[in-house]
């Protein structure tokens, strides 16, 4: 039955991904990619991984798809059909190749649920054992992520607070077409 | 924008403070359930957004100043921060939560609620940040 659903869901995924590339509107590429996220959010749900499951369904389905629509309503929400056809078959070519290289690495590795896949023989029998006793809480997400790797999340947390310098930093100057004007009216003072 | 909307105006008013109090729930449940700073922190974001998109920027400015946005990004950091370097203080490593308080394992409830705390501040005011600054952007192409 759970197979039925995991298949289900991937085929919606691949044609969901087939749908965006084919798109030239990128308003609804946007909404099909927050859909992608929901239904990503529904297959991690189905595996247990429900923390991942969580922020994929609060960040991959809503706050992008929110910042990716008030990045189209500055840019154009129209794509433009491509340049040649001859650049466009290099990337096809490359775009093939590197997912047909990435499905081999995948040959490699353990099956999905393996029990005597190493991941679950390095340090998850330690943090499941020692967790309730060292840490005391009873989700074992919230106590890996915030006390036995604190430094990860702490930098992470970093790396945001950088990336909205970032943003701020960027969008401090006058928009293009506004600096143009300026520059038009006063051509002696340098602009910054 | 003011007169219309009507039915989105009024089912939003509803729904704003549910999805604060939803991230208020996540973001103090981490322990027990699925979710934690991270996630309260989009969530509350999300409600900040929503009530900017329906009732217009400069109201959403009124309520969520962005200078006191922009401390309250930088004080999610430094209470992460602060916390780490008190563990050091009290003999433990740097974020080593055991040393907080006399009983390790309290120590580490005290830390780990302390700590998401910052983080779900750092990226609630982060969201609404980069969300003003890109709608203020197009008004100001506008004009």
């Amino acid at each position: 039955m759970i197979d039925i659903i995991h298949v289900i869901l991937f085929v919606f995924l691949a044609a969901i991904g087939v749908a965006i590339i084919r798109l030239r509107d990128l308003f609804a590429a946007v909404m099909l990619a927050g859909i992608f996220s929901l239904l990503s959010a529904t297959l991690f749900t189905v595996m247990d991984a429900v923390d991942v499951a969580f922020t994929e369904a609060a960040v991959g389905a809503g706050i992008s798809t929110l910042l990716m629509l008030a990045t189209l309503s500055l840019t154009s929400s129209e794509e433009k059909p491509a340049v040649n056809r001859r650049q466009a078959m290099i990337g096809l070519v490359v775009v093939t190749i590197t997912g047909a290289a990435l499905i081999y690495g995948t040959l490699d590795m353990p099956r999905y649920g393996d029990p005597d896949a190493p991941i679950h023989h390095h340090m998850a029998p330690r943090f499941i054992e020692d967790s309730p006793e060292e840490i005391g809480i009873p989700n074992e997400v919230t106590s890996i992520l915030a006390s036995y790797r604190g430094y990860d999340t702490w930098g992470e947390t970093t790396v945001i607070l950088a990336a909205a310098i970032g943003v701020m930093l960027l969008f401090a100057a006058p928009p293009v077409s506004r600096r143009r004007e300026d520059e038009l009216f006063t051509p002696g003072e340098g602009t910054g | 924008m003011v007169v219309r909307h009507v039915i989105l105006r009024s089912l939003s008013k509803m729904l704003i403070p549910l999805i604060m109090l939803f991230a208020l729930y996540v973001q103090f449940h981490g322990d027990y359930g699925p979710g934690g700073g991270f996630q309260a922190g989009v969530i509350f974001g999300a409600g900040i957004i929503l009530y900017s998109l329906i009732f217009g920027l400069p109201k959403a400015k009124m309520v969520f100043r962005p200078r006191v946005l922009q401390y309250l990004m930088a004080f999610g950091v430094f209470l992460y921060g602060s916390v780490g370097l008190a563990a050091i203080l009290k003999g433990g490593n740097f974020l080593d939560y055991s040393h907080l308080a006399h009983d390790p394992v309290h120590g580490q409830h005290l830390g780990i609620l302390l700590v998401e705390l910052g983080v779900g501040i750092t990226v609630a005011s982060v969201m609404a940040t980069i969300f003003f600054l890109f709608t203020e952007r197009r008004r100001r192409e506008d004009v």
